[in-house]
């Protein structure tokens, strides 16, 4: 299986997505991310792998400026989203969160119905004209997630009282149906067990065909099964990028080798 | 509302005094005995006692002191009652239908037995008068030092408050003795017992741990006081006034002239404006409190939270007279002059507006406190999860955030209509006294809690149904808020509990 | 896994992010306007308070102040000691009557030295003087008999109104519509100003002064009720603390998990709320009417106040014990000592801080307490100071707030303007324990 994946990566390179030139972030006088450069391709899932603490999901908080509704974070550099600037003044953060989903470490449902839970961006985005075209946008957001045969006979259930794999599958949900281009997933499995684990792994799979993912992990293993591209940061630096293949079996620099083999994190 | 008092005859308050000094004493000596003991059966060396020597001397002084001061209490709480008691069954049955009450007749005896003790004092009345002259004689002479009796003074009377004088110092002689003979025999025990061996630390601890529930326990018998005292004198009441009259009655007007039976006391009219001000306090209070609580807890940047926190702060910290002042000189006469007055629509100062608009303000920081607290225990997760889909803040905060703490919110509307129904200052000055069924907001109306002022205040007879009335009020005033407060905090600790 | 259903084709797929469409226009403009509520209801809120304390300030400041005369007071010996023999007990038989007569003749002498020219008559005269001066030098003149028989200086309260003149509540137009003052008062009040007779100085009477009747406003002070709040204070401070750090102990360190302990602190927590109008119920019929304590006096103000408290203190003392760490009792349970040691020694000084706090803000509360006090007959009108403590808490006395509330139901306007300087009053006094609370808080604050 490992083979196939790898003649994949071989055989389908896609646009540069998102582009990010010198980026630094600072939490107050903490320097937290240190000059990245990277370029991440559509229809592709990439990891962020590295020792906690390292950056890796600062970094990805930036992609959507989730880290604006922190007071004491400051971005500096170009992060382009299909070649625009994310800091030009003329976008809103609204408007760029609608098109950068994000999936949360700890599925975060909110207190109301699963309905409800996957209409909520549709709603305030405005994407449907009616009730039916809200239907439509659900079961096919429900369906993408792999949860529609799960939940159907129960729409009107509370969200929060589903079991934790189905609870991030319904987050998954509740971000795809907005119609993202670019799904970002902060540790999505951290908080589950091995069985969930591997629902949502095989989720992220299928998610590549539509959108351009970028996943944040601890496990080294996670990141050899879903991804194509990987990132290793250490301290606040990239120091590594390319191919998950080529990271796992030759890694170029020594930090990362080191990570990987066990020897730091 | 200002009266005289007539000076107050002071009654044998130092003889306490000096019991309790005797009794410091006895502990004191009691203590150095049994640490003394303590010592010598160790041979002056504390390291072989088994416990501290302070322990011996505590555990002395505990004993000698407790059971003394448990007697004195007891003997102080019972005497009036036994004393009444016996005097009171000693009076003709003639005198009695002639004052009404038995209490009526016991209230003059008491107080010409106490006119009786300061007229002596006073060098007015030679002990000799005191117990052989006649009425007239005696009156002349309370009259003198300014008691003042409810009717004249009759032979039985004044044989009663002789008879009430007589055993009142017997009881205090015996409390005395009876007192200072527990404390003696408890420090004795205390000395037998002491020796190197015998474990004072864990006999003191174990007291001292009764000592600290008992504290704890105070709670519950104010609690306990409260009921009871208003559940006695409501029966009281209803023995004299019909309960459906009180609870569905729509007129409030007491008569003046006494026992009369001309009072109707409904409830109705009082409650409705007790009601109608609580809402209007409220549609204040909910709307501004909710707002900056949501503004402070996720707008705000440190600086101004660091200012504006404390400013809303102030407001919970000022008095309510001080509420009540600003109703009576500034809110109430600039509503009739500004509103009411030019549209027609009265021209009171004191109105239901008036005290709701007020307590309104009084309640801003009682409502932004406790809802900052519920909206800042919804998780950040939830907000994280909103404005991660493109919601704007708002948007997070009116469909996430507030219906994720709506139970919290609810449960502290709930405490504030509680705080509202309740108050009593900002209406006494702020409402006005007319009972009266209106849905005209500018009209003065009076509340529960007025009328429970305007009852007990001035000359109050607790024979007559007026009075007694405000036993009721309180009682159905404690109910309601005990009820709103219950529901409250549970729905409160139920919300926090699911997010913890 | 593999999902087939039709993909539908998201609106905005290739849109630019650069162009703003109309829908997050106008969601931003809700955000903005959301904002703006937010911030005008601390605006409302800080604009109430600044309108409440500038109101109290305007009526109450002018009590710091009052307008006094110098007067020569000739003090005839055949009138105020018709023996001859200056003995205060036989000169008392004089009462304010025979005083009242040197004030008015002082009056016209004192304008006639002056060379102030009047068309009033000397009993208009003398109603420019408050009535409270007769007393006031009836009881110099018995305090200090040898005066009788000179002539001396004396400085005389002038009349609520001449008063309320020189603080703009009377001016010429009122007094044509009031009875109890004349515009031609006024203008001889002026000239007395300029001849350096009158003048309008700080007020300390006000703070150490009784209150008055109804007549003599300007005569009234707070003596008797900050005495009156001092010492429930007091009751409430040797009586709320201990028992409300001895629950508190118990609740939180010594009690079993059990439903006594459950409905205990079910009890507290309702206690706290109850209105306090109801703890008036319960100090007038188990204080006053069972147990026989006298109305009026401190000792059952603070009896009930002290119940009123210990909610607050037993909440904040139990925070603070909660808030040392179990690590500090865990080792001195380690070196051997019992719990009650461990308690006693080690947790209880480390949680003093907060507990005087909370005790702090709880007798704030209790000062500014009202209703309840109006039940146990803390409106009656006292003018005796109470004794000392421990017979003067049986005394009759009145308290801060509640002197406001008896101010408030006076007819003359001049005791608005007392009532709202003994707010300032009452609010200094507030302003000063917050502020103790503030520094104890900042100063022993320990973080773990």
């Amino acid at each position: 299986m490992n083979d196939m994946r790898l003649t994949e990566r071989a055989t389908q390179m896609h646009d540069t997505k998102i582009a990010a030139r010198g980026v630094d972030v600072f939490y107050g006088d903490t320097h937290a991310i240190k000059s990245v450069d990277v370029e991440i391709a559509d229809k592709t899932v990439t990891a962020f792998i590295g020792p906690s603490g390292c950056g890796k999901s600062t970094f990805l908080r930036c992609i959507n400026r989730m880290n604006d509704t922190i007071p004491i974070a400051r971005v500096e550099g170009e992060i382009l989203i299909d070649g625009e600037d994310i800091h030009d003044p003329r976008v809103d953060p609204v408007q760029l969160r609608a098109k950068v989903g994000m999936v949360f470490q700890k599925p975060n449902p909110f207190p109301k119905s699963i309905y409800d839970n996957v209409a909520y961006g549709p709603r305030i985005h405005g994407l449907s004209r009616n009730k039916a075209d809200l239907d439509v946008i659900v079961e096919d957001a429900l369906r993408k997630a792999a949860l529609w045969d799960e939940v159907k006979d129960r729409l009107a259930a509370p969200g929060t009282g589903l079991s934790g794999g189905q609870q991030q599958r319904l987050c998954i949900a509740r971000a795809v149906a907005t119609g993202p281009e670019i799904l970002l997933m902060d540790e999505p499995c951290s908080a589950l067990d091995p069985i969930a684990t591997d629902q949502v792994e095989n989720l992220i799979h299928e998610l590549r065909r539509n959108f351009s993912v970028v996943i944040v992990t601890h496990s080294m293993s996670q990141a050899s099964r879903v991804s194509q591209r990987t990132a290793y940061f250490h301290l606040g630096e990239l120091v590594e990028f390319g191919d998950t293949g080529d990271i796992f079996t030759n890694p170029r620099d020594q930090r990362t080798e080191n990570y990987i083999t066990g020897r730091i994190g | 509302m200002a009266r005289n008092l007539p000076p107050r005859p002071k009654v044998a308050d130092m003889p306490l005094i000096w019991i309790l000094a005797i009794l410091a004493l006895l502990g004191g000596v009691a203590y150095w005995l049994a640490r003394r003991r303590a010592m010598s059966s160790g041979g002056g060396d504390a390291r072989v006692l088994h416990s501290l020597p302070n322990y011996y001397g505590v555990h002395g002084a505990l004993l000698a002191l407790a059971p003394a001061l448990l007697i004195l209490a007891l003997w102080l709480l019972t005497q009036p009652m036994l004393l009444y008691r016996s005097v009171a069954a000693d009076i003709p049955l003639l005198t009695i239908s002639a004052f009404g009450t038995v209490d009526l007749v016991m209230s003059d005896v008491r107080r010409v037995a106490e006119g009786l003790d300061v007229a002596v004092g006073a060098g007015l009345l030679t002990s000799q008068q005191m117990t052989s002259a006649g009425p007239t004689e005696i009156e002349a002479a309370l009259d003198e030092i300014g008691v003042a009796l409810g009717s004249q003074l009759t032979p039985p009377v004044l044989d009663a408050a002789r008879d009430y004088r007589g055993a009142d110092a017997v009881l205090r002689w015996g409390m005395i003795a009876v007192v200072v003979a527990a404390a003696l025999i408890g420090g004795a025990i205390a000395v037998y017992r002491t020796d190197r061996d015998f474990r004072a630390r864990n006999i003191v601890e174990r007291s001292i741990l009764v000592l600290l529930a008992a504290a704890a326990t105070v709670a519950i018998l104010t609690t306990l006081g409260i009921v009871l005292s208003m559940l006695f004198e409501t029966m009281n009441f209803f023995s004299q006034y019909p309960a459906h009259e009180f609870f569905f009655g729509t007129t409030w007007s007491p008569s003046f002239s006494g026992r009369g039976g001309l009072s109707e006391l409904g409830i109705i009219p009082l409650l409705w404006g007790t009601l109608y001000i609580s809402l209007i306090a409220l549609l204040v209070a909910v709307p501004i409190g909710l707002f900056a609580a949501i503004y402070l807890s996720e707008y705000a940047g440190p600086k101004l939270r660091s200012f504006a926190k404390p400013l809303i702060e102030v407001l919970a910290g000022i008095p309510t007279i001080v509420y009540g002042l600003f109703a009576l000189i500034t809110v109430g006469p600039m509503l009739r002059d500004v509103i009411a007055q030019p549209l027609g629509l009265g021209n009171s100062a004191s109105s239901v507006m008036t005290a709701g608009l007020v307590m309104g303000i009084m309640l801003i920081p009682f409502v932004s406190s406790l809802s900052d607290d519920i909206i800042n225990a919804v998780p950040q997760a939830m907000r994280d999860g909103s404005l991660g889909l493109g919601s704007t803040q708002s948007e997070t905060i009116r469909r996430v955030v507030i219906p994720a703490a709506l139970p919290g919110i609810v449960g502290a509307i709930l405490l504030a209509a509680s705080r509202a129904i309740g108050e009593t200052m900002i209406v006494v000055l702020g409402a006005g006294a007319a009972a009266r069924l209106d849905l005209n907001p500018f009209e003065a109306m009076t509340t529960v809690t007025v009328k429970i002022v305007s009852q007990l205040t001035g000359d109050t007879d607790f024979a007559s149904p007026e009075t007694l009335v405000a036993f009721a009020l309180g009682l159905t005033l404690f109910v309601i808020t005990l009820g709103l407060n219950v529901l409250a905090l549970y729905i409160v600790r139920t919300y926090r509990e699911q997010y913890e | 896994m593999t999902d087939t259903a039709p993909v539908p084709v998201p609106e905005r797929r290739n849109g630019s992010l650069m162009t703003s469409d109309r829908r997050t226009a106008r969601r931003n403009a809700a955000e903005k306007r959301f904002r703006l509520y937010g911030l005008a209801a601390i605006g409302v809120a800080a604009t109430a308070l600044v309108i409440l304390l500038a109101s109290i300030l305007a009526g109450g400041l002018s009590a710091f102040q009052q307008t006094t005369i110098q007067l020569q007071v000739e003090l005839p010996a055949e009138r105020l000691d018709p023996e001859g023999n200056r003995i205060p007990v036989e000169m008392a038989s004089v009462t304010t009557f025979g005083y009242a007569p040197l004030l008015r003749d002082a009056m016209v002498a004192t304008l006639a030295d002056a060379g102030i020219e009047t068309d009033l008559d000397a009993s208009d005269l003398a109603d420019m003087v408050s009535d409270e001066s007769v007393a006031q030098l009836r009881n110099y003149v018995l305090a200090n008999p040898e005066v009788v028989g000179s002539t001396i200086p004396v400085e005389v309260l002038a009349s609520g109104r001449i008063d309320g003149y020189y603080k703009g509540r009377v001016t010429a137009l009122t007094a044509e519509l009031d009875r109890n003052v004349d515009p031609a008062q006024l203008v001889l009040a002026d000239a007395l100003k300029d001849a350096g007779l009158l003048e309008t100085g700080f007020n300390w009477r006000f703070l150490t002064w009784p209150d008055a009747s109804d007549t003599r406003p300007e005569a009234a002070g707070l003596g008797v009720a900050i005495l009156g709040s001092l010492y429930m204070m007091l009751i409430v401070l040797c009586l709320a603390l201990p028992i409300g750090v001895a629950a508190s102990i118990y609740l939180e360190e010594f009690a079993p998990q059990n439903r006594l302990t459950d409905i205990i602190e079910v009890n507290i927590s309702n206690l706290a709320a109850v209105p306090s109008i109801v703890f008036g119920i319960l100090g007038l019929a188990i204080f006053i009417n069972w147990v026989g304590l006298p109305q009026s006096a401190p000792i059952v103000g603070g009896l009930v106040l002290t119940l009123m408290t210990l909610p607050t203190i037993i909440i904040a003392t139990r925070a603070a014990l909660k808030a040392v760490p179990p690590s500090i009792r865990d080792a001195a349970l380690g070196l051997g000592a019992s719990r009650m040691q461990a308690v006693f020694h080690h947790v209880l000084p480390l949680a003093m801080p907060g507990i005087l706090t909370g005790t702090i803000i709880g007798l704030a509360q209790a000062l500014g307490e009202t209703a309840p006090l109006l039940l146990i007959g803390m409106v009656a009108f006292v003018r005796e100071y109470p004794d000392a403590p421990p017979e003067g808490l049986f005394d009759p006395a009145s308290a801060l707030p509640v002197q406001v509330f008896n101010w408030t139901q006076r007819s003359d306007p001049a005791f608005v303007e007392r009532a709202s300087g003994a707010i300032i009053v009452l609010l200094l006094f507030l302003f000063l324990m917050n502020l103790t609370a503030i520094f104890l808080r900042r100063r022993f604050e320990r973080r773990w």
